[in-house]
Order: C-alpha cells, then structure tokens, then sequence
C-alpha cells in the first residue's frame, strides 16, 4: 500500500432491533397515534414524555394523565435543518414545558426558518404528522400557538 | 485505604484525522512511552483497562485491535470500558485497592475522525425512545444547556469567548494540543454559531489520540519514582439522562463526587492548586468550577479540551495532565474531572496529592 492511502468501504448506520417499551412509554407512544398526549404522575409532578421511572427517587412513576398538546418554549438552541430532520427549515431544538407538567418535553420548533421569532416563554402546540405510526416522530415538531 | 499512585503519563499529539496508523499503530509507542519512563516492562503489568467507543469505529468489539498494542499472549488481566478511559482508570484504581496487583496500566484510544458524519453517529448514544429518533445534531443539547446557562444570568458570550481565549493561549505550550493560538476575544465572537449560543470555538475540536497513564500501588509505586501522584479519592456519580427533567445549570452529580472524592482524600476541591476539567464546550468550565466550589484554582493549564478532543482519551488526558503536574513539581495537589454522557450527565472527580495519606 502506498504511504498514506487508506481503504475504505461504503457502510450504513442503523439499529436492526425492536423494543418492547413497557407499560408507560407503550401508551404514551399509542397515545400519538391518535393525537393525545400523556405524562406520567410523578414525586415534582407530571413529567411528559412520561418516564417509567422518577427522576427523583428511582421508584415507579405513577398513572397516566392526559394533556393539552401544547406549552411554553423553556430553552432554546437555533440549528441548521439537514436531511432527516424534523423540520425542512432551519428550526429551533427546544425545551417545551407541556401545559400542567414539571420539567420539559426536547423537541423541534418551528418558526420558518426565523430565529427572531424564538423567544423563551413564547406559546407553542404540537403540530401532528398525518402519517402516524406510534412513535415519537407522530409529533412532527411544535409551532407558534395563535 | 490503600496507597495507590500515578507513576507515569504519556500521550499522543491530538490529530484532527490520523489516517496513517490504526488503533495498535496509535497507541504502541504512548505505552512505549509510559512504561519506558519508569522502566516497567509490559510483562510486569498485573492488570490492563481500557476505553473507547465502538461508535466511532462502526463495528462491535473494535477495541480489540488496540490489545495489539497490549500484547495479549501469554492471557493477561484485562478489561475495557465503553465510555471515556477516565473509567478504565477508576476501574484500575478500584481493582489496585482490592489488593488484585500492584501495577496496572489504563489506555485510552479515540478516533472520532473516522465517522464521515458525526452528527449521523452520536445520537446512538441516546436514549432510543425520546431523543435518538429526532437525531439532534451532535452539539444540540450541549447548546440548549449554555443557553439555559446564559438564560439564568450564570454566563455571558462573551464569558465564554474568554475562557476560549485563556485555554487556545494556554494550549501554545501544550506540544499534544491540536488546536491552540493567541486570539481576541472579539474575533471569537465573530466566529458563526454552532448552535447557538456556542460558537465554532466554543467546541471542543474532535480528533484521534491515545493517552497512557501508569498506576503503582504502595511500594511498587515509590520504587518507580522519586515522586508520585498519589490518588487520594475518587467517585463518579449520574444525573438522569433525559434532559427534560434534569436542571441543566447545575451539575449535582459533580457536586456529590466530589464531595466523596474529598472525604475519601482529605482535602478538598477548593484546595487544589490545579484543576484539568473535561469541558467539550466552554459553557462547561462555569458549571463545573461552581459544581466544584472552586475560586482561585487554576483550570486547564495544558489548554483542556477546547484544544483538543481525543474521543473517549479526553477525559483520561484530564487525570493525566493533573498528574503530570504533580510529578513533576509545579503542583502539590490537583483535581482531574471526567464526564461521559449528554449535557455532562456523568461525572467523574479524582483528587490527587504529591502526598500519600498520612
């Protein structure tokens, strides 16, 4: 081999497994496939997504609890859009405190591709992909509440 | 307790991209190095830990091509860790003070520039439920956290930009740092956002280094050297992993390592003279020196991370660079932190002396 060439081969990231995801996570996912959203009780209050167990003592969160689908923008970071991201435009990645809960949901905002409009504390509601197959992506990301 | 100490640290000069050595070629001479400089030979080395990710390789098992470099024949004692090697050497520390052995050697192995898309490659480290399906770009939560920062009056940009600054010019005398240069703060402020409010330097560059660092028990220890950097204490401590229920501005899972480290060392980490913190964004450096209690500490003399990022070595260079110092006179005591996870979600502190316990 000649000094410096290396070899190379063409390869394709994936995770080949499916998950059982268990009581909580389970309905919150079958939850999204028909427009609701849950959040589990726990010792802070309602935490959604729901976990399966507290943040805070380790034990087993408690009932499931229906929200409204929307909330208050907590923190923010701008990113640029690439392929396979949620939205097709530069968006926000996003702490969104859902209505009624404590702590916050990690997802996409979008506000067009204009990161003036980004403020902490704005008024955001999901906006609902119409294909939806029961995962987290059935959210395809929040936008500006009216 | 027993009297375990860093005898020897050696490393190699962080390379954006190393494509003329594989894993063995990467790492050989730094053991080569570590092991010669205390005249150990591989044979006399009772226990081998070692980290890396199989991420960046793509491919399961991939750190068995550095045991190359280890020598595997006849059996030896060895083990590695998927996580930084900051781990590798807790684990070494912890199976030393079992009375295993006297001597153990800890490597740390990465090449984050194998992967043609790290953006592609890291959220696997995510929890495939709630974060890896939407595949945040690599440095999306790191930014949501300096922006809560920022939000909550705990740091400025322009904060950052110094601190960026302080470590490039610190790393000039660093000869293994990838990146370093006397810059303004001004001309870092006007480098385009990563994600905001990060910028290009507020990142710490990733490239391909291995790192040694040699532990010696006891008298084993005091034979090898005149001085030791002895491991007073140790603990390592998690926050929760989904960001959403963690608050980002604080670090309570370094607060209560080192709160053990310092009752297991005697000393505390306000009362080092040196401190190498793991800080792949500059926004870490005041979370952590808060989370820590330190005030007047000097933090990242050799430039820390944000001059170079040596994949799963980084946080071993840490304990390494803390070590450096104290062998070789210009510190008495000094603090090494690890972390692993998004956001700093796990964290290690090891606090070290040039004494050993009384």
């Amino acid at each position: 081999m000649t000094e410096g060439a290396s070899l190379s081969a063409p390869y394709t990231l994936e995770f080949p497994f499916e998950r059982t995801v268990g009581p909580k996570i389970g309905t919150f996912f079958a939850g999204l496939k028909e427009r609701r959203l849950f959040g589990a009780r726990a010792e802070r209050g309602v935490v959604c997504p729901p976990l399966e167990f507290d943040p805070d003592t380790g034990a087993e969160t408690g009932e499931l609890v229906e929200l409204a689908p929307a909330g208050t923008v907590a923190t923010w970071t701008w990113a640029r859009s690439r392929a396979g991201d949620p939205v097709a435009r530069d968006f926000a990645w996003a702490l969104v405190a859902i209505d009624g809960t404590a702590g916050s949901f990690f997802h996409a905002v979008d506000v067009g591709g204009d990161p003036s409009r980004m403020q902490v504390g704005m008024r955001v509601r999901v906006r609902w992909r119409g294909d939806r197959v029961g995962d987290l992506r059935d959210i395809e990301c929040f936008e500006v509440a009216p | 307790m027993r009297d375990v100490a860093v005898v020897s640290f050696a490393q190699s000069p962080c390379e954006a991209a190393n494509r003329r050595d594989d894993m063995a070629g990467i790492l050989l001479p730094v053991i080569r190095e570590a092991l010669g400089a205390v005249g150990v030979d591989r044979d006399d080395v009772d226990f081998f830990a070692s980290g890396s990710h199989d991420f960046f390789e793509g491919r399961t098992f991939a750190y068995i091509e550095s045991l190359d470099a280890v020598g595997a024949w006849p059996p030896v004692s060895e083990s590695h860790v998927e996580m930084d090697a900051a781990w590798a050497f807790a684990e070494a520390w912890s199976w030393l003070q079992l009375g295993e052995g006297d001597i153990a050697l800890v490597y740390g192995i990465g090449r984050g520039s194998l992967a043609a898309d790290l953006d592609q490659v890291l959220p696997a480290q995510l929890d495939p439920y709630f974060l890896a399906p939407l595949r945040p770009h690599r440095d999306a939560l790191a930014g949501l956290q300096a922006a809560a920062m920022i939000d909550a009056g705990l740091t400025s940009e322009r904060d950052l930009a110094e601190i960026v600054v302080r470590s490039l010019s610190a790393a000039t005398g660093n000869p293994y740092a990838q990146k370093s240069g006397h810059l303004g703060v001004d001309q870092v402020l006007d480098a385009p956002y990563v994600s905001t409010p990060l910028r290009e330097h507020d990142v710490a560059p990733v490239g391909d280094a291995a790192a040694v660092v040699v532990l010696a028990a006891g008298d084993a220890a005091r034979r090898l050297g005149d001085r030791q950097a002895w491991v007073r204490g140790l603990d390592h401590r998690m926050d929760t992993h989904y960001p959403g229920v963690r608050n980002l501005t604080r670090s309570e899972s370094t607060r209560v390592a080192a709160a053990r480290a310092a009752e297991l060392a005697g000393f505390g980490a306000s009362e080092v003279d040196i401190a190498e913190l793991h800080t792949e964004y500059s926004h870490a450096e005041p979370l952590l020196a808060s989370a820590l209690g330190l005030e007047r500490t000097v933090v990242n003399p050799s430039g820390g991370p944000l001059a170079g990022r040596p994949v799963t070595a980084t946080g071993l260079v840490r304990i390494g660079e803390a070590a450096r110092r104290i062998l070789d006179g210009r510190a008495g005591r000094a603090l090494a932190h690890a972390t692993n996870g998004p956001a700093l979600q796990h964290n290690l502190v090891c606090l070290m002396s040039g004494e050993a316990a009384a």
